[in-house]
């Protein structure tokens, strides 16, 4: 690489919330990616798989450990869908006023953890 | 190799080497799983239980099979641009890089078809 300067980067900027959403979506979108799907082939693995090792993969995922990636995930998956439908808002070009991009801004993320225990308060009751 | 327009002179010379059509296919994609990643929530959230019994001849049903190959194929799709875009951005060295997205490719398109392997063994009854 060149030693040239560089275009300032995280450390330079005043944070706000369409800065972080921004990059909520990049680390919710990796984590999904190398951790969610991960999990979703070891879930049909174990299916795949039968019964016994099934129940090895239920066991697992219903230790501690196994929630706190479960609910992880399922937070990161609302959390990328809620900055995603906002990124296709943006998309059309809509939404880029100061304060109305403040506002999604801010609920996409909380939205998001609405979602979260909506969900899992749905697979418990249900 | 475009002698004739002037767009055909110039296309792939950029420093992406490449319009519009990798952030299409992430839009796309993204709108496939929207649908189908919706599917699969409302569908865990119905079940019964999540029992072998239960998931296994669920998903070995036409729709559910067919929904879930869907998944598998737009989310890893989906991925896969995700990630290409990430290690773009981060890994510099045009060796390195080159390496990560041949990686990328291998572990993606491997995942996929591990998963619609899992998919086609539930849904045709090999258990």
């Amino acid at each position: 690489m060149a030693n040239r300067p560089l275009s300032p980067h995280l450390q330079i900027w005043r944070w706000g919330p369409a800065m972080f959403v921004s990059i909520l979506h990049r680390i919710t979108g990796n984590g999904l990616a190398l951790v969610g799907l991960f999990v979703l082939l070891w879930w049909l693995g174990a299916l795949a798989s039968g019964p016994e090792y099934y129940a090895t993969f239920q066991g697992l995922m219903n230790s501690p450990l196994g929630y706190v990636v479960l609910v992880g995930l399922s937070w990161a998956f609302f959390t990328h869908l809620m900055s995603g439908l906002r990124h296709f808002v943006l998309d059309i070009g809509a939404g880029y006023e100061l304060d109305r991009n403040r506002l999604w801004s801010i609920l996409s993320p909380v939205l998001a953890i609405l979602l979260t225990a909506a969900f899992w308060a749905a697979i418990k009751l249900l | 190799m475009g002698n004739g327009t002037s767009i055909g002179r110039v296309r792939g010379l950029g420093s992406a080497h490449s319009g519009a059509h990798h952030w299409l296919l992430q839009r796309f994609t993204a709108v496939g799983n929207l649908l189908l990643s919706m599917w699969l929530v409302v569908s865990l959230i119905l079940l019964p239980d999540l029992g072998y019994e239960t998931v296994s001849q669920w998903i070995a049903k036409p729709l559910p099979a067919t929904a879930m190959a869907l998944l598998i194929v737009s989310t890893f799709w989906h991925a896969r641009l995700g990630l290409q875009v990430v290690i773009e951005d981060y890994v510099h060295d045009a060796g390195n890089k080159f390496a990560a997205i041949v990686a990328l490719n291998l572990v993606a398109f491997a995942g996929a078809a591990f998963g619609l392997f899992c998919v086609a063994r539930l849904a045709l009854g090999a258990n």
